[in-house]
């Protein structure tokens, strides 16, 4: 459909018209579903597989982030007074930055940047995988319930994604971490784990409504579409028609929402930590980072990593999902 | 005369119009008012009619896709106008639907293989020798590659999706097929293929077929007994022969004077019938005869008197005070008698 113009011998080769004419030679025939097509799709896309390549990256270093420090860092929460001028409070030599500190050193007492970035990932990604996970979910069902069922139904969940979706999240987020986090003992949790369990929940909990909504659009259409009709008339069930006829063509939408969700919520969890309601020092996270070193811009690479690090994350998470999109189109996916 | 297989008496359907807060009905559309004929066993029904008049609805009604207002559907004996979901599920088996879009009919996401298997799977039936093998050979049966078996839908033409469609019906061994417009989304070439594969099918199988077109020349081809049906009523019901070569309701006669001719110089023979301004509303139909408002030579008694659906020949039925064609009233009917 949107073939580009040098369309060279290899390409055609993997085009589906090709593979049915029986190029491939006298091996078995077999069938590719529109997921595989999506992946040719997406593999010729370089700049969403850079972004894939750094999303991959980054989950990497979160996960062994303990590793990573021990290789080239210092413990994240390691005081480093050695390394700080006690005149001016300020990393000797400006920053810090050596081959022992590869991103230098925090002003006042020294702790390790490195360490604290990479740290800081896991508690990024975490939240914001976590969140996204919660939306899709809480999403996908209200909206697939609304498109489906229609009537009053319809009414009644559209009407809370109205409020959901109107809902001063920020200005509410604030106040309800705030409040809850000094319930530490009737929660059962403390400390970094109920904090982060608290702003999963409240990212999460009040994001659903855009998914919801373009769920519900989707259910809408589709279940006008006479595969529908045909599963009806050959007497299929309500869930059956929900699970197996419905639902997978959900799949690229529900997909592409989420990767898409995920860097808006790494800036939301930023901003929450920013904001001081987060999660609490001395546990490192990007926003707090950012957060601290308001109070130090004359030393400019403490603002500058973290920063660099939600702009990466944010970056490689929105081409991705783009490229996503684009190989997911629902228009040649008829 | 055998027992019908499909008997459809006085089917409505009133599609609420509804307005304002409170969904107030304000109205409704007949989309189908009063439909009544039969199909009999082997034989195929041709319904006729311009786009809007109900012939959808009808087919959808009859599947039970959607809900009749009012009459009656009995198949095979059984009255399932009302019936549940849940029983009337294994008479499904004996009733199956051809949809018209092949292109939305199929679910992308599903293999061919799925597609033509799921009856067995939703009607939980089981094949000698596995769902697998029991599709193979409907594919091969439609004259699809039975190898064809894992592809999805995006990978065939629009001629080779209506056989998939079509063998997906044909899964369970149904008495009775309902064909929704079966090519009208098809090329030309690809029509007739196809409908010579449903006729085939037909012989083979020993099918039952309801085709519902608005194609006369397909419907020509295919059917025994036609239909025409004009604002969700009956107009005409009478065997191919009957109503092709002598047309009694002057819709009928206006809707053949459309077909056109292949030959040019043919064109002369036939005057074309021009049939003046837009279907009515099925929201606020004329009263009495609905075609009084196009027809010319609709009299006073057609705006107060609604014509009904009477035997004018044999097998010839016609809802029309002033029929064409007809045989002089009364001495015609006791020579065929005789």
């Amino acid at each position: 459909m949107t073939a580009p113009l040098d369309v060279s011998g290899e390409e055609t080769k993997a085009t589906p018209e090709a593979v049915l004419s029986g190029v491939g030679g006298p091996k078995a025939i077999q069938g590719r579903s529109l997921g595989q097509i999506a992946w040719m799709r997406l593999k010729k896309d370089k700049v969403a597989l850079t972004g894939a390549g750094v999303v991959i990256f980054l989950v990497l270093v979160a996960i062994f982030a303990p590793l990573i420090v021990s290789w080239f860092g210092h413990p994240p929460n390691e005081f480093h007074q050695e390394m700080i001028d006690t005149m001016t409070m300020r990393p000797k030599g400006g920053s810090g930055i050596s081959g022992d500190f590869l991103f230098g050193v925090e002003p006042q007492n020294g702790r390790d940047l490195f360490s604290r970035v990479v740290y800081g990932a896991r508690i990024s990604l975490l939240i914001a995988f976590f969140a996204t996970l919660i939306s899709v979910l809480i999403g996908t069902v209200m909206g697939v319930v609304a498109g489906y069922f229609g009537g009053w139904v319809d009414t009644i969940i559209s009407r809370l994604m109205d409020i959901f979706l109107a809902f001063p999240i920020l200005v509410f987020a604030l106040a309800l971490v705030g409040v809850l986090g000094q319930f530490e003992t009737q929660l059962g949790v403390k400390g970094d784990s109920l904090r982060i369990l608290l702003l999963i929940f409240v990212i999460g909990f009040f994001n659903w409504g855009y998914i919801a909504r373009i769920i519900r659009g989707q259910t809408l259409s589709l279940r006008e579409r006479e595969f529908v009709d045909a599963a009806r008339s050959l007497g299929a069930r309500g869930p059956y028609i929900l699970f197996r006829e419905i639902l997978p063509n959900l799949i690229a939408p529900i997909l592409i929402y989420a990767t898409l969700l995920v860097p808006a919520n790494v800036l939301f969890e930023a901003a929450l930590s920013f904001l001081g309601v987060g999660i609490q020092p001395p546990t490192a996270t990007w926003g707090a980072m950012l957060s601290a070193a308001t109070k130090y811009y004359t030393v400019p690479h403490f603002m500058i990593f973290p920063g660099m690090a939600i702009f990466i994350t944010v970056l490689a998470f929105n081409l991705f999902g783009d490229g996503l999109r684009d190989a997911l189109d629902p228009k040649s996916s008829r | 005369m055998t027992e019908p297989l499909l008997s459809v008496q006085g089917l409505e359907k009133h599609f609420p119009v509804t307005k304002g807060l409170l969904q107030r009905q304000v109205g409704a559309v007949k989309a189908v008012d009063g439909v009544s004929f039969d199909v009999r066993k082997g034989e195929t029904l041709g319904l006729v009619g311009e786009s809007g008049c109900g012939k959808t609805t009808t087919g959808r009604l009859i599947t039970r896709l959607i809900e009749p207002t009012g009459g009656k559907v009995i198949f095979e004996g059984h009255d399932i106008t009302h019936m549940s979901q849940g029983k009337i599920r294994p008479l499904r088996r004996d009733m199956q639907m051809i949809f018209q879009d092949p292109y939305s009919s199929l679910n992308p996401r599903h293999t061919v293989g799925a597609i033509v298997g799921a009856p067995f799977k939703i009607q939980g039936v089981h094949t000698e020798q596995g769902v697998k093998k029991a599709v193979q050979d409907i594919l091969a049966l439609v004259g699809l590659n039975p190898e064809h078996y894992n592809r999805y839908p995006h990978e065939f033409s629009g001629g080779q999706r209506q056989r998939i469609g079509i063998a997906r019906t044909l899964a369970l061994k149904p008495k009775l097929i309902i064909a929704d417009e079966p090519v009208s989304a098809l090329d030309v070439s690809i029509q007739a293929q196809v409908v010579n594969l449903l006729e085939d099918l037909q012989n083979e199988l020993d099918l039952t077929y309801l085709v519902i077109a608005h194609d006369l020349s397909v419907v020509r081809h295919i059917s025994d007994r036609v239909a025409v049906m004009y604002l969700g009523k009956i107009v005409e019901l009478a065997d191919r022969k009957g109503l092709y070569e002598s047309p009694m309701h002057p819709y009928t006669n206006a809707l053949l004077s459309a077909v056109p001719i292949p030959d040019p110089k043919g064109k002369a023979g036939r005057e074309r019938i021009r049939l003046q301004g837009d279907v009515p509303s099925p929201l606020n139909p004329p009263p009495a005869c609905r075609f009084h408002t196009r027809c010319w030579k609709a009299q006073e008694i057609c705006k107060t008197e609604e014509p009904p659906l009477l035997q004018l020949a044999p097998g010839h039925q016609v809802a029309c005070h002033f029929p064409e064609n007809a045989p002089a009233l009364a001495e015609p009917e006791v020579a065929a008698q005789t």
